[in-house]
């Protein structure tokens, strides 16, 4: 007989963003018991994460169990205490050949468990395992911690009720509806529980809420927003999409803006005009399957009205005083305890995009950058610094290249976004980047594992991702200030940004990076060159013999010799590689690798680079080490991982 | 339509029904309901306690001079703390907006991830804000830890906007509009407030005046936790609710000082620093005070 199961932990309202990995952790801590079944799904709405599984056996299989005893040859009495362990006669043990001789052993039966104990017993502690960001406690201190306090269970294998109890809730066959259209107490079975609570008003599947929602947008032609889909999938347990309007003279605000508005603080859609622009519309998605009376429309569009006016308000307001007029007021804005105001930042920025090479565009761009953290409308909406001082920019006459480089200068935020627009922009982004890295590294601010408060990973990433993508031929290496850790930070977010944005191989990277990295352009071109180079058929041997050199080389301890000396060179492979050398030294290595391979293997078939005479040894030391500085530039192949 | 006070009489109301104190504002001035002893002592230990209370809630820094209409330099907050939260606390909540007229069938109600944190006072929770039709009423948070000290029980905390809250029933797009009574609106009654008081935060405090008297109830705060002895056989005579008193003043000091543009970036750090000195110093002596007595003054 097989059984099926289901668990519902009901909670109060989970963190929308938390709950895919919350379902996906505890599929997997389900499947680590090991407990067999034929399938198994996953749901989950703000109040509740369900697994129902199907096909459980009632019990374990039996199992055996072989205790060995001891050898055939031992005493008696040592047999018997052997049986008498195992509560059997000493004729009902066996005997075992083993590759060290013969024993007794003895065949145990292990009787299946019931399954309804195994999950009572692991069912508490698996559902307290599931990893959430945050957590809290809701009886007293030391209690268990969750997401959001547990409020009910619902725990049921076939008929039965698994027994089980966690801060005081006990697992039972009741699950509980829509807060308000909904019973709080509801009986199921296994087999009607979705269906009642949809009875109550709760769409259990995040799929059916996720085309609900998506068929009532059909016909409005809303911005796609999945992420925002995602969000009111989650925040949902009946989700019904209703559409509102505004005044058409909010039009007058920026884009930005408004779309904030109704994308970050009301969690609704907008609705594009056909033209490139915004309609005076809005899509909202609430928790209730219908709004009758208009009660929902008109309060949302209400809200919307006052936070729309809000924002005029701070736009009329904010234009009272320039971008520069308020450079002062950066003073009073801190930009870390240890690091001073915004105006101490603005400063060392205005220097650093000069240094950057920046041209007064750029300078200015970074004196205006972050005055805008002054404004109402940042104060108010601070996810769009930047975007709002380049708005405010543009009104006030500054010229393209500046305003576009204040709205860009947070840009890339992400490996996948775009780096700001204009060379204006890219300076001014990369000073603002580089000041706050190298400030938090000098006073000891450095990320460690997953501590990161000041984004600085991000941040090194963006200047990674600007000079490679700006092709921006500057030397990093001189504006780390020389700090170790600050060189090895940026090592690494190097290597991440080629290896695994980029997809060249590590031993690429690792090699050519050994050759120098400070120029990111200079070592993106040499990537692509040994890249192409690798899958000519002298380079993995050419490699191979280029490690085989520095391994000699390390050997001897060799730390550079005076000029190749040519009359101690022997006749034969040593002299051919060297004039070899001398053809082709200073042209690239695409087009000399297949003359070069050949004498090198040759030398190394032939020669004994240890002579007896320490003259003739040091020679051809000389000889390998300038062969190795000559096609090193562009990569230490000795880092290249070879098959040969 | 209910007017503001009709509201406020039907929350306490309903709060009084399930077993709360209902308290009058405190006498002193503080940025938010949490701040009053009621909620940021009575949350420490283990004893249970129920309590509501409408709180006039100053941030200078929000003053418009009366001319936006949706934002206050004082606003006043229903605070509700229920130790330990109940089980069906959140059923309780959406009563209470049944009790004033919100019909909950009709209107779209969302609890949307907000975790709460006062760094002055040592102290964070987790919680939602509540939307309603869009619009945020209410501030829900489950307390975690103040004065830096983990709780004993978790109290739930309800904070309700009441001026939104009536704006909304009242569908006024201007908290300036509300009906306070059918008589007065609370443009009548508040306008002068708001206005006066912006004038005075940004334009005409006077920084040298409110820095000494930061510094007078810095001292003694730090003057009487110094006299604070965790031994004495006397300790609950211990004047910790006055020292509480100059925290308090502290902060508001500290917010008017800052909404006044008088304190710089070094400064501010350690301002905050500083409040949340005494703030941490005096919730750290109310545990102790308390934990030996807390049965005795229960009774």
């Amino acid at each position: 007989m097989s059984l099926p199961f289901l668990l519902e932990i009901g909670t109060e309202e989970i963190p929308d963003w938390m709950i895919p990995d919350a379902l996906e952790n505890l599929r997997l801590l389900f499947e680590k018991l090991a407990i067999p079944h034929e399938s198994i799904a996953m749901d989950a709405t703000p109040r509740r994460l369900v697994l129902r599984a199907d096909g459980l056996p009632v019990r374990q299989a039996d199992s055996e169990e072989r205790v060995m005893g001891p050898a055939k040859s031992a005493p008696a009495q040592a047999v018997a205490g052997f049986a008498r362990k195992q509560g059997v006669a000493p004729e009902a043990l066996t005997i075992e050949t083993t590759p060290k001789g013969e024993y007794y052993s003895f065949t145990r039966k292990v009787a299946g468990r019931q399954i309804k104990d195994i999950l009572a017993e692991t069912l508490p502690g698996l559902i307290l395992q599931i990893y959430f960001p945050k957590t809290m406690y809701w009886t007293v201190k030391g209690g268990p911690r969750f997401i959001r306090p547990i409020r009910w269970i619902a725990a049921l294998l076939g008929e039965e009720i698994v027994p089980f109890e966690i801060a005081g809730v006990h697992a039972g066959a009741l699950t509980s509806g829509h807060r308000r259209l909904g019973a709080r107490e509801i009986a199921i079975t296994t087999a009607d529980y979705e269906q009642r609570l949809r009875d109550h008003y709760v769409i259990l599947s995040a799929e059916q809420r996720r085309e609900k929602i998506r068929k009532e947008l059909a016909g409005v032609a809303v911005k796609a927003d999945p992420a925002l889909l995602e969000t009111l999938v989650y925040i949902t347990e009946y989700p019904t999409a209703i559409s509102g309007s505004f005044d058409s003279q909010f039009l007058a605000l920026p884009e930005e803006v408004l779309v904030t508005v109704m994308r970050h603080h009301q969690k609704y859609f907008s609705v594009e005009d056909g033209h490139g622009g915004l309609a005076p519309r809005f899509v909202a998605v609430m928790n209730i399957p219908s709004d009758p009376e208009g009660f929902v429309q008109r309060g949302n569009e209400r809200v919307l009205r006052a936070r729309f006016n809000d924002a005029r308000f701070f736009w009329e307001t904010d234009q009272k005083k320039t971008l520069a007029g308020r450079i002062p007021d950066l003073a009073h804005v801190t930009f870390q305890a240890k690091l001073g105001s915004y105006l101490e930042k603005t400063e060392r920025m205005r220097a650093l995009a000069n240094d950057l090479g920046g041209d007064d565009h750029a300078v200015r761009a970074a004196e205006l950058s972050k005055c805008d953290l002054t404004t109402e409308l940042v104060k108010e909406f601070t996810e769009l610094q930047g975007v709002v001082g380049g708005l405010y920019a543009r009104v006030q006459g500054e010229p393209e290249p500046v305003w576009q480089a204040i709205y860009d200068q947070y840009k890339p935020e992400s490996m996948e976004d775009r780096i700001p627009r204009n060379r204006t922009g890219q300076i001014v982004s990369l000073a603002d980047k580089l000041d706050t890295l190298r400030g938090c590294f000098r006073v000891g601010m450095i990320p460690s594992g997953s501590r990161d408060p000041f984004a600085l990973r991000r941040a090194a990433q963006g200047v990674v991702k600007i000079l490679v993508e700006g092709k921006i031929e500057l030397p990093l290496l001189d504006f780390l200030e020389g700090n170790r850790a600050l060189i090895d930070f940026f090592a690494d977010r190097v290597k991440f940004y080629f290896k695994d944005h980029r997809g060249f191989a590590y031993d690429e990277v690792n090699a050519c990076m050994a050759a120098g990295w400070s120029n990111l352009v200079g070592l993106e071109e040499r990537l692509v060159r040994v890249q192409n180079l690798r899958t000519t058929p002298d380079f993995e041997p050419l490699a191979a013999s280029f490690k085989r050199i520095r391994n000699i080389l390390d050997q001897a301890k060799f730390n550079g010799g005076t000029a190749i000396d040519e009359s101690l060179l022997e006749a034969g492979p040593e002299k051919e590689l060297y004039e070899e050398y001398r053809r082709i030294a200073a042209q690239p290595l695409e087009g000399v690798i297949s003359r070069l391979r050949p004498k090198v293997d040759l030398f190394f078939d032939k020669v004994l680079v240890n002579a007896p005479d320490a003259r003739v040894r040091q020679n051809r030391l000389t000889l390998l080490q300038t062969l190795l500085a000559e096609f090193s530039t562009i990569a230490d192949f000795s880092e290249i991982v070879t098959h040969s | 339509m209910p007017s503001f006070q009709e509201i406020i009489f039907k929350l306490k109301a309903y709060w009084a029904e399930r077993g709360c104190v209902i308290q009058e504002p405190y006498d002193v001035e503080v940025g938010a309901g949490t701040m009053c002893p009621e909620t940021f002592l009575r949350v420490l230990g283990p004893s249970p306690y129920r309590v509501a209370y409408v709180q006039p809630s100053r941030r200078p820094a929000d003053g418009r001079y009366g001319d936006n209409p949706n934002r206050l330099f004082k606003h006043s907050q229903l605070q509700v703390i229920l130790k330990p939260a109940p089980e069906d606390v959140i059923e309780q909540y959406l009563g209470s907006l049944e009790a004033i007229g919100i019909d909950l069938r009709q209107h779209d109600i969302k609890f949307e991830e907000d975790n709460w944190e006062a760094p002055t006072l040592g102290a964070w929770g987790v919680g939602w804000q509540v939307m309603l039709d869009g619009l945020e009423v209410t501030q829900f948070t489950y307390f975690q830890q103040c004065g830096g000290i983990d709780l004993d029980v978790v109290p739930a905390e309800i904070t309700y906007g009441l001026e939104r809250l009536t704006a909304f029933l009242q569908v006024k797009d201007s908290v300036y509009d509300i009906d306070w009574t059918k008589d007065f609106t609370y443009g009548y009654v508040r306008y002068r407030d708001e206005l006066q008081y912006s004038v005075y935060n940004f334009e005409m405090a006077d920084i040298p005046t409110l820095w000494k008297l930061f510094d007078l109830h810095e001292g003694e705060a730090g003057r009487l936790l110094a006299l604070y002895d965790p031994k004495s056989a006397d300790k609950k005579r211990f004047p910790l609710l006055p020292a509480y008193d100059h925290v308090l003043k502290c902060s508001n000091l500290f917010n008017t000082l800052d909404s006044r543009g008088a304190i710089s970036v070094t400064e501010r750090v350690g301002m905050i620093q500083r409040v949340r000195k005494i703030a941490v110093g005096v919730a750290q002596a109310w545990a102790d005070q308390q934990s030996g007595a807390a049965a005795e003054v229960a009774r």
